[in-house]
């Protein structure tokens, strides 16, 4: 999957000298998934799918892969939103309920 | 056109906090992937701003920065001098903006920095309204949409908005800029094609987009492309560019579907019956009558 | 660094206060100017105008529509790791007071000239402090001039203040409207050769937009961070009060002029009654000090140059031995005291008793003979006469 990932080994500056000079921080650095906002989540059937590159466009969170064999979907920022199953031409995508396991 | 196969596959927005369904989050991401790594962006105060870089959770993967609210425009134009004195090449000086930013508080700085031909590529997203603070009504908020600060009020007292949609794009058309358009999320093939063309342009370049906010319209989060695409066939909004000094429309519905089967979608119009769905048809034609004299539809060449 | 076939060669010129101030920033090589129009701040941002439409500046000007897109420009491009600078004055000062915390917030070194005039209403477009002393808590140094050369002299002084890497933090050089402004000098201008010795291209911190290593600036932190943040800014404007002084001894070696760093004293080695001040006052302060010496009165004068970061340990030991103290105000917070009153009189906790007196408003006149008044009324207090706290010069109906 070609996805930005979770940086596990961000650290929080430990001094003031550590700080940066002024508020800014590295770019595209992320530290928290956004699973947890999930209720559905987005089912695909590879077997239906044309890969028709719909939901890789217009996902608001980029969260459709397509760099695979089969379309994949990142889970760890995908909200649920259902964009992608919703605007489906083929009906590849399902939405089902998350289970209790969800971070 | 752009050919969306060859779209580059790395995410330059990702891991933001936008709402379920934001197409402002979809634009957003959209347009880094044509104007590419070598962007320099601003945007001002905002739900972008709140979504994407709150210490230490950063979305956005290029240079960027958050602009004071009224400031896009000029914050532009500060980075676009930069990229001369500096003597950079091959880069984008990107805004992106909400309806607020641009329309209302952000209007005198985006018309000067237009109006100084700057290579800037300003994008305005419309969402309809100060969705960041709590959906409070902007100078975008159409007639009749309910918002905390234009609110529907008890049976027989407010309709909401009481004031038509401002026409952003005939505002900007009227700077005599290089490039200028309407897209919406609705039709994306259309809308990265403006946004490369913006890219490519040589001085000032503006966009509107369209861009349904389930949150604050009141609908379900995996509708924001049927929304989008009811307001385009309903005729509420439209899709045109402006370039060599004339307005194409570029896309006109063979016939518009009736404005309730939108408004009929979205909680902020719930309070709406025939009546006010009348004024907001009339006032639809008119503005098409408008359009359609002054504009030329697409792929008609002048004579 | 690119050099122009019309560099600047040293010169003795007769210019007005606010011409020194544009070829102090012509020499400091600014490489994008953002400015909005203000009188008397005009000539300042004309002449920089000429400047590069002649080619004998290498640097973008922009013609910006507001005082706050002229600081929103900056900012702009001070991230993407240019030197800037603007000017402004009085409504346009007020107008940009969101960017100017902003960009100090952002801790970019942006240097500024403020051409010091009143605030309306009612309208008045003359001199006093009351747009930058609004501006007190806007985190930037503030500098406030007394000459043309001196104008001159800080705004160099200025960059090499502002861009040192432990204070980062925007410059307001505060010059007196008209009365400074427009007042012509001789005034001797260095050549381009000896400002470039002395103050080498601006080196940005990671705190900018860069390709090659991408930051998300001016950025939003929760509670957790921001008292650090604001720590920060604190520490810096602190480290500045020895770095404005070390620039200024630099400077003066150099250039062979100096002027005291965060203030300059005048005849106050054993004095018993001390006025302090800032800006144009000074000038006309200095012969009244020379006067009463000569009548045997043990007169000084402190002329307070750097407001921000204010200079209260110089100040504390100034007031030792002081029998009586008075503090003139181009400005007044209604309901209190001017603002330099305040600070001062924080600063000695009663070392000494004080007059705060406002003088100068919106462009009035301050004579040598209200200053000689000023400081009998101090001489006065200090042998125990009553006097008021706080005393508006020269006001109308009354005996001064």
């Amino acid at each position: 999957m070609q996805k930005p990932s979770i940086n596990h080994s961000f650290q929080y500056p430990g001094s003031i000298g550590e700080m940066p000079s002024g508020p800014c921080a590295d770019a595209g650095v992320l530290v928290e998934a956004n699973a947890g906002w999930r209720v559905f989540r987005p089912v695909l059937d590879a077997a239906k799918c044309v890969k028709c590159l719909k939901c890789w466009l217009i996902c608001p969170d980029g969260a459709i892969d397509r760099s695979g064999k089969d379309y994949a979907i990142d889970y760890a920022f995908c909200k649920g939103c259902g964009i992608c199953a919703y605007e489906c031409p083929t009906k590849s995508i399902r939405m089902e309920k998350e289970g209790d396991d969800v971070e | 056109m752009v050919n969306v196969r060859d779209l580059p596959e790395r995410e330059l927005l990702y891991g933001h906090k936008a709402c379920p369904g934001c197409a402002a989050g979809t634009v957003a991401r959209l347009i880094l992937k044509v104007t590419g790594e070598r962007t320099f962006l601003a945007y001002p105060a905002s739900c972008l701003s709140t979504v994407t870089s709150i210490y230490p959770q950063m979305a956005f993967a290029v240079p960027s920065f958050t602009a004071p609210f009224a400031a896009t425009g000029a914050v532009l134009s500060g980075m676009a001098a930069a990229v001369k004195a500096k003597k950079m090449q091959d880069v984008t000086v990107l805004g992106i903006a909400g309806d607020g930013g641009t329309a209302d508080i952000g209007l005198q700085a985006v018309s000067g920095a237009v109006e100084r031909g700057d290579r800037i590529l300003y994008v305005c997203y419309d969402n309809e309204a100060y969705m960041n603070t709590g959906i409070q009504r902007s100078s975008l908020t159409p007639y009749g949409a309910a918002t905390t600060t234009s609110p529907a009020g008890k049976a027989g007292g407010a309709i909401g908005e009481k004031k038509f949609k401002k026409n952003l794009f005939e505002i900007m058309v009227a700077h005599r800029i290089p490039y200028c358009a309407t897209a919406s999320v609705a039709n994306i093939a259309d809308l990265l094609g403006k946004v490369a063309k913006a890219k490519d342009t040589d001085g000032p370049s503006f966009l509107h987009i369209h861009a349904p906010c389930p949150t604050g319209w009141g609908f379900a989060a995996e509708r924001t492309m049927e929304i989008a695409r009811l307001a385009v066939e309903s005729g509420l909004w439209f899709l045109a560019e402006y370039q060599d000094g004339r307005v194409t429309l570029n896309y006109r519905p063979k016939e518009f579907i009736p404005v309730r089967e939108y408004l009929k979608t979205q909680k902020r119009f719930r309070h709406l019956g025939p009546a006010e769905w009348n004024v907001i048809e009339e006032q639809r034609d008119r503005e098409w009558a408008v359009i359609s004299g002054r504009w030329e539809p697409a792929g008609r060449e002048k004579a | 660094m690119t050099t122009l076939s019309k560099d600047l060669a040293a010169s003795r010129q007769f210019i007005s206060a606010n011409d020194a101030v544009s070829y102090g920033v012509r020499l400091c090589r600014p490489e994008v100017i953002a400015a909005y129009p203000i009188t008397p701040q005009t000539t300042v941002v004309e002449k920089l105008s000429e400047f590069v439409a002649n080619q004998e500046m290498d640097c973008q000007y922009v013609n910006v529509e507001s005082e706050h897109s002229a600081m929103a420009a900056c900012l702009g491009a001070a991230l993407m790791g240019c030197r800037t600078f603007t000017a402004s004055s009085s409504q346009g000062l007020l107008y940009m007071c969101e960017m100017l915390h902003y960009v100090s917030g952002s801790r970019l070194p942006i240097v500024m000239m403020n051409a010091n005039r009143t605030v309306a209403a009612p309208w008045n477009i003359y001199g006093d402090h009351r747009d930058s002393i609004a501006m007190r808590d806007a985190g930037w140094l503030q500098l406030y001039v007394e000459s043309a050369q001196e104008a001159l002299d800080t705004v160099i002084q200025a960059y090499k203040v502002a861009e040192n890497h432990q204070v980062m933090t925007p410059v307001m050089v505060c010059l007196d409207g008209f009365v400074l402004t427009h007042t012509y000098e001789v005034v001797k201008v260095p050549s381009q050769a000896e400002v470039d010795r002395f103050l080498p291209p601006y080196a940005p911190t990671e705190n900018r937009l860069d390709l090659a290593a991408p930051k998300s600036c001016c950025i939003s932190v929760s509670p957790e961070w921001q008292t650090e943040y604001r720590y920060k800014q604190h520490a810096a404007m602190q480290a500045a009060k020895k770095i404005i002084g070390d620039v200024d001894a630099a400077f003066g070696a150099q250039f062979g002029r100096r002027y005291g760093g965060l203030l300059e004293e005048y005849r106050c080695e054993d004095a018993e009654y001390v006025l302090l001040m800032m800006g144009t006052i000074a000038g006309t302060a200095r012969l009244v000090v020379d006067k009463l010496r000569e009548g045997g009165v043990k007169a000084g004068l402190v002329k307070i140059r750097s407001f921000r970061p204010f200079p209260r340990e110089e100040i504390v030991r100034l007031a030792q031995g002081v029998k009586g103290i008075g503090i003139v105000d181009r400005d007044i917070s209604f309901g209190y005291e001017g603002a330099l009153g305040t600070e001062v009189k924080g600063a000695v906790q009663g070392a000494a008793p004080a007059i705060n007196f406002i003088a100068g408003l919106s462009g009035r006149d301050v004579t040598k003979d209200n200053i000689e008044a000023m400081y009998r009324k101090v001489i006065d207090l200090a042998r125990g006469q009553a006097e008021e706290e706080i005393q508006f010069v020269g006001l109308r109906w009354e005996q001064w």
